[in-house]
């Protein structure tokens, strides 16, 4: 579904992804995870043109993407949800939702409502006046409004309580289980990703430093590439 | 040797140089040097406040203004005073003025301070109508300045651009002292950062107007030089075109260099004699002719803010340091 | 009739300009966040439009229309050409650009049509107080500030226009051509500037016609909170009425500096207009 080879991007000198490969199969639920300044950012920036790659190719459903601008690969059917949400706090809660179907003829207004039943009671409100897990519950209803084929997450739980980031994964996973959405997530909590993800992949210094599936990564190699240790 | 002395020595070598050079050329170009003299005090005065603090004024022609009608009404109704007294107290007025602009600034920023400003551009000059009497209304003040010493027999307007470029150097040490100094240090913390600057001890409000202080007392001795040049103070000469032009050297010259400030002083005198010269060979009409000069400018304020943010001072820095990596 | 009302209504028709030049900084100060100081030389441009075609053809409206429609791709282009890259080089930079863009405009303008003061008409019979053309004045006003509010407030189109200004990244990543949107906002904007131009210059046109009038203007968006729509136009009309009464009762050659103590005034007490909530102060 969404498949990237030997991308390389830079901030100025700085080499943030150093050919990195990875493969998202549809219908699944990948984790990519790291230690802070690994890259993981950067890649799903790079993923939904926010950032253009120097060098590689970004496949997604057969299609070359790499380049293109952000509001292209979202038209696509390519939803990224920032770090933080990325919510426009200066609109209310509905205009947000309304916002993420625009260019959609029929909203998914309902469901995502049904998903995340405390928007429901705070739609005329402004977004700056949400909690912190209401804002992330927007921002992901939001990606869904447009019914994205793949999904970009950009460390969902940060700052949240356990229980609300457990929350989020729930959806998550019913909705890669109910719909076939296909979910890229990244995440520094290793734990609570490794256990909705099927697939996994590790990042270090802008490069793949492990691959495999969600049970194959060990405790000790995640330590070993998140302290930089030689592969 | 000492930063102070070797401004001073670096500016009796200027005014030595300007003072031969009005010795061998005539009266004519003697009054545009003079105008460039005064013109740098006044762009000197607006690249403390933008370069140095972050301050943008569109309102600095005002300054000018309150600088010549000073001048003006000393000579008119105080001729007792020596005319480097008035000189003074223009630029004491102006500051005094530029302190409570400063003090209603303060807490502006950006597009709120500009309209602010231009607004004092627009606003101010209009004052002369509302005493006609007192200031002259639109034809303003008309005077005879006679300040050549009784024994020196030079040319007026020789004596003149010496005076003007005299006050222009002391003006220049001053400020460059000042923004090498710890007052330079705390108008570029509060420029770069307010919250940090505040955080390190430095109070901001008091910072600014200081800023807007010296800056606008620069402004009204220029317009003070003015009149004493030219003899005449009127509101037309003080329109929002002269602010916005001030402005445009500033940025020509490169914004926050005083150097910069020389380059900018030039353009203001000679884009607009260039301007004359070419439409007269050309044969253009006086539209053209009227309206070159303004067009110039524009031209540049847009030009040198996209492609040479650091202005002409910048290119010469750049040229500078690689004519100086290229030697061994 | 006595000098007070005379002077109220004088007021309410000078103050449906202010608030029309007002609004279209305000549209543009909500799509760019750049206060553009060359607004009134695009709506100058366009009105020397008119006067050109008003001249060549002999009809009004007709000059009307190519000046709105003028304005709008003046703003457009002026957005691609120079805002845009002029905010790369902050706020600073992009006022210094906008001031660059003034001067050159009303050189141009200056050339072309001489510095001479040209006749350009009212639309309707301007003769009496209640005069037909200070009646359309302040209709027009009012509507296009309803239609913009309602664009802004109801339509998907008003929505990505706010959701690009407010938030680019977060807007692109939603699907909105953001670049677009901006470019969308400036036109409106410059066509607002346009039809304030319109309203304003009669009887007489020349290249420096509108400086006051983009001051009052400007007075009354600062006063509005320079993102408030509905605070600019009733600064507007508000700055308007203030006016007239310190040029009637106090002299005309005041109003300048009446403008300017109100600005002063007002921002003293509030940095970000009566209306604006300005942006969370860093700490």
């Amino acid at each position: 579904m969404l498949s990237l080879s030997s991308v390389v991007t830079r901030y100025g000198a700085v080499h943030a992804l150093n050919g990195v490969d990875i493969a998202v199969p549809e219908g699944t639920l990948t984790a990519v995870l790291g230690a802070n300044g690994a890259g993981k950012t950067t890649l799903l920036r790079t993923i939904s043109g926010l950032v253009a790659p120097a060098a590689g190719s970004i496949s997604f459903d057969g299609t070359e993407i790499a380049g293109l601008p952000a509001d292209r690969v979202a038209r696509m059917g390519l939803g990224h949800v920032p770090e933080h949400g990325g919510v426009i706090r200066e609109l209310t809660v509905r205009e947000n939702l309304r916002l993420g179907g625009l260019w959609r003829r029929n909203l998914a207004f309902d469901e995502v409502l049904a998903l995340f039943p405390p928007l429901a009671g705070k739609l005329g409100r402004q977004a700056s006046t949400l909690s912190g897990g209401e804002r992330q519950m927007l921002a992901i209803g939001r990606a869904l409004m447009a019914r994205p084929r793949v999904l970009l997450l950009d460390e969902p739980s940060l700052g949240l309580a356990p229980l609300v980031t457990a929350a989020i994964m729930r959806v998550l996973r019913d909705l890669r289980d109910r719909t076939g959405l296909t979910v890229l997530l990244v995440e520094q909590n290793a734990r609570s990703a490794l256990s909705v993800a099927e697939r996994a992949y590790v990042l270090a210094l802008g490069e793949v430093a492990l691959a495999g599936s969600a049970e194959s990564i060990s405790a000790e190699a995640l330590h070993e590439a998140y302290l930089g240790v030689n592969r | 040797m000492s930063l102070l002395l070797r401004h001073t020595l670096l500016a009796l070598a200027a005014l030595a140089a300007v003072v031969l050079l009005t010795m061998v050329v005539d009266p004519f170009t003697n009054v545009r040097i003079a105008t460039v003299g005064y013109y740098l005090v006044a762009v000197a005065g607006l690249t403390l406040l933008t370069g140095g603090n972050g301050q943008i004024s569109l309102g600095h022609g005002a300054f000018m203004f309150i600088g010549a009608y000073t001048v003006g009404l000393l000579v008119i109704y105080v001729p007792s005073f020596p005319f480097w007294l008035d000189l003074l107290l223009a630029g004491v007025t102006a500051g005094l003025a530029g302190m409570l602009t400063g003090a209603a600034a303060a807490r502006l920023h950006g597009p709120y301070l500009a309209g602010a400003t231009l607004g004092l551009a627009v606003g101010l000059p209009a004052i002369t109508q509302r005493f006609p009497d007192f200031l002259g209304g639109s034809n303003g003040l008309a005077f005879t300045v006679n300040s050549l010493p009784a024994g020196l027999k030079v040319p007026q307007t020789q004596w003149q651009a010496w005076v003007v470029w005299t006050t222009t150097l002391l003006v220049l040490v001053l400020l460059a002292n000042v923004v090498r100094g710890r007052f330079g240090r705390m108008l570029r913390a509060v420029r770069d950062d307010e919250v940090a600057a505040a955080l390190s001890g430095i109070h901001i409000g008091r910072t600014k107007i200081m800023a807007f202080l010296l800056s606008s007392a620069c402004g009204g001795l220029a317009g003070g030089l003015q009149a004493f040049l030219l003899g005449t103070a009127a509101p037309g000469s003080f329109s929002v075109a002269l602010s916005l032009s001030l402005l445009a050297a500033m940025v020509l010259g490169g914004v926050g260099s005083l150097w910069g400030a020389l380059w900018g002083a030039l353009a203001l005198v000679y884009v607009p004699a260039w301007a004359n010269d070419v439409t007269h060979s050309l044969d253009l009409s006086t539209n053209i002719t009227q309206n070159l000069p303004l067009a110039v400018f524009g031209t540049v304020l847009v030009v040198v803010v996209l492609v040479f943010p650091r202005g002409i001072h910048g290119a010469f820095a750049r040229l500078w340091q690689s004519v100086r990596k290229g030697k061994p | 009739m006595n000098t007070w009302w005379t002077l109220t209504v004088g007021g309410f028709a000078s103050g449906a300009v202010y608030a029309a030049l007002g609004l279209s900084l305000v549209i543009i100060f909500r799509a760019t966040r750049v206060v553009n100081f060359a607004q009134p030389a695009l709506a100058l441009l366009s009105t020397y439009f008119a006067f050109t075609v008003n001249q060549v053809t002999g009809t009004y409206w007709l000059g009307f229309a190519v000046a709105i429609v003028a304005g709008a791709v003046l703003g457009a282009l002026s957005d691609r050409l120079l805002i845009r890259p002029a905010r790369a080089h902050g706020e600073l930079g992009s006022v210094i650009v906008t001031l660059g863009l003034l001067l050159v405009v009303q050189a141009v303008a200056g050339m072309l049509w001489t510095s001479e003061p040209r006749s350009f008409g009212y639309a309707f019979d301007f003769r009496g107080l209640f005069s037909a053309a200070n009646v359309f004045a302040v209709l027009v006003v009012l509507v296009t500030a309803a239609g913009v509010l309602l664009l802004f407030k109801f339509t998907s189109l008003g929505l990505r226009m706010r959701a690009a200004a407010f938030a680019p990244e977060a807007a692109a990543l939603a699907g909105v051509r953001v670049g677009l949107m901006v470019t969308a906002g400036t036109a409106l904007a410059a066509a607002v500037g346009a039809l304030a131009g319109l309203l304003a210059v009669p009887p007489l046109l020349y290249p420096t016609v509108l400086d006051g009038i983009f001051v009052y203007s400007l007075t009354a968006a600062v006063i509005g909170g320079l993102d408030n729509p509905i605070g600019t136009v009733i600064a507007g009309f508000g700055t308007g009425i203030g006016l007239s009464y310190v040029s009637g009762y106090l002299g005309p050659e005041l109003v300048t500096l009446a403008a300017l103590a109100i600005l002063v005034v007002v921002l003293s007490v509030r940095p970000h207009g009566l209306f604006g909530r300005g942006l969370a102060r860093r700490v």
